[in-house]
């Protein structure tokens, strides 16, 4: 069943975007993710511009995390305090973000540049978390306990001034890392159309050593407030947002998501974040390759608004 | 002998002259886009009659008709090799060219009439004029060049820009159908229909006619709000995210 998007201005298959929502809410509930960096290039696979489809994939993202916050909230595993001191810095991002999305837009480079932030970001996180992993498993089958090095070891991060104490996460660290992390975390989301979560979920645990019983639901409540304000901000700048390809990936998105966590539940953690980092770096090749491999066309046409 | 010429010259000159006259019809001159949209074919029906009560007709007629959508301003750009990755180096505006334009005929237009009068008349994709920007000026460029050609190419891919030398069909040798392939993202607009009747080469007759594809009902209701209300349509679907996710917290608890 074919339906038409008004703002996409093309008509698409329902249940092909319906599905594409399920499968991506899947992995997502798995792995605690928003899984914006899946969805936004099968968007533009399916022809929409990358343009709308960043722009409708953060009130995609919006459904998701929200869905999932409420249920860390209740489980009080979420870290109030420390998610509004990354939002604080995180709303600036985005606003710099979406400015820039709108110049790179103007210049005809916007493509380039979502291209290329997903090749470097995408490959280095996901090596990184396959080295990781595997390291992990490695050690786990030797017999040693799995563990993370976290306690006690305090970096340069930990010398900073501005300290401040989150009494949920217990840790005492510096205002100016924390602001860091929120701004480069907006920043990334609104130029991406990425929630974030699978950059923000490491630099917690390894910057600010965040235990993991509060770094994914704090995670979520930023994501969620990043991807709220720049939904409204590319709503008012770029008139971008599709509304009716957002709700058929959101409704999606939350049932798949559902399903995702329960298998996810089942999974040892080292083994689920190799396969993230697989997913992860898989997809940075992807991008790579289509950067560095000759186009079939070198020719490409953007509409500029009809008069 | 002289006067057998000059006899053949008169009757010539005051018989029954050729002039012939189209009356054309649409079969619809709206087209509304609703959430089920997936392209439409629009019929042209119409006749060739004599014009006044003492014109007669030829044996045959050949027939060009070019819809033309509404005006637009596109940017063609070309990618070229920088530091081992692909890059946009080069653009160049089109200003104010059609986005949708179809040329419709029942044989191949240079077999209509020769090019000469094609170029003059601006038929065919050849030669429709495409003004481009370049520099402080706006001109057309010559039809082989690189962003032109770029530009018809992308825009024919698209469905956007099309030359059917099969789609007006002559049912008898005065009535014709012509078929309008509207593709499923047309653009929204107004439509100028253009026909042209040509007999031995030359032009005889043309008509005008128009249509309009509007959005209507709900997807005209999203797109001017988005347009419009930016600030309110962000927060709505902001709110209807919130919504969507409560009630599948609530509906499908992950516990």
């Amino acid at each position: 069943m074919q339906i038409y998007l008004p703002i996409a201005d093309l008509p698409v298959n329902i249940f092909l975007v319906f599905g594409m929502g399920l499968a991506v809410g899947y992995i997502s509930g798995m792995f605690g993710i928003g899984g914006g960096f899946l969805m936004t290039p099968l968007l533009i696979f399916i022809g929409i511009s990358p343009a709308v489809a960043v722009a409708s994939m953060a009130s995609h993202i919006v459904a998701s995390s929200f869905s999932g916050a409420i249920s860390y909230w209740r489980k009080n595993a979420l870290d109030l305090a420390l998610a509004m001191m990354l939002l604080s810095a995180g709303i600036i991002g985005t606003a710099s973000g979406v400015w820039l999305f709108t110049t790179l837009r103007a210049m005809d480079q916007l493509d380039l540049v979502i291209g290329l932030s997903y090749v470097t970001l995408l490959s280095i996180v996901g090596a990184l978390m396959i080295y990781e992993s595997v390291r992990a498993i490695l050690r786990a089958r030797a017999g040693m306990p799995a563990t993370i090095r976290r306690p006690g070891s305090h970096t340069w991060v930990h010398r900073l001034p501005f300290k401040m104490r989150f009494k949920r996460s217990k840790i005492y660290v510096s205002a100016i890392p924390v602001w860091g992390i929120g701004y480069i975390i907006g920043f990334v989301g609104a130029i991406m159309g990425i929630g974030g979560g699978f950059l923000l979920v490491p630099m917690l645990i390894y910057f600010l050593r965040v235990p993991t019983a509060t770094v994914i639901g704090t995670s979520m409540v930023l994501t969620l407030v990043t991807m709220a304000s720049a939904t409204v901000m590319h709503a008012m700048t770029n008139h971008l947002v599709d509304v009716v390809l957002a709700l058929i990936l959101m409704v999606g998105g939350v049932v798949g998501a559902q399903f995702g966590a329960r298998t996810g539940q089942k999974m040892r953690g080292e083994r689920l974040r190799l396969l993230l980092g697989l997913l992860v770096f898989a997809v940075g090749l992807r991008f790579a390759y289509e950067l560095v491999v000759p186009p079939d066309d070198l020719f490409s046409i953007r509409r500029m608004g009809v008069d | 002998m002289r006067r057998l010429v000059l006899t053949l010259l008169i009757v010539m000159l005051t018989g029954p002259a050729a002039a012939e006259r189209l009356v054309v019809s649409l079969s619809s001159h709206r087209v509304a886009i609703t959430s089920n949209f997936i392209g439409e074919e629009l019929v042209l029906f119409g006749t060739v009659e004599p014009d006044g009560a003492k014109s007669a007709l030829r044996s045959s007629y050949d027939l060009i008709v070019t819809v033309t959508g509404p005006h637009e301003t596109l940017r063609t750009r070309r990618k070229q090799r920088v530091l081992g990755i692909w890059v946009n180096v080069a653009s160049r505006e089109f200003v104010q060219t059609p986005s949708y334009l179809a040329v419709l005929s029942n044989k191949p237009i240079n077999q209509i009439t020769s090019s000469e009068t094609l170029r003059r008349l601006q038929v065919g994709l050849d030669n429709v004029l495409l003004p481009q920007r370049i520099g402080p000026d706006i001109a057309d460029t010559v039809r082989n060049d690189p962003f032109r050609l770029a530009f018809v190419r992308l825009q024919a891919q698209q469905s956007l820009y099309s030359e059917i030398s099969t789609a007006v069909t002559f049912l008898t040798p005065t009535v014709f159908r012509a078929a309008i392939p509207l593709p499923a993202d047309v653009p929204t607009g107004n439509y100028a229909i253009n026909v042209q009747l040509y007999a031995d080469g030359l032009l005889v007759a043309r008509t005008n006619s128009a249509l309009e594809v509007i959005k209507v009902g709900f997807e005209q209701y999203v797109a001017d709000a988005a347009r419009d209300h930016g600030l309110l349509y962000g927060l709505a679907t902001v709110l209807m995210a919130l919504f969507t996710g409560w009630f599948a917290s609530v509906v499908l608890k992950r516990d």
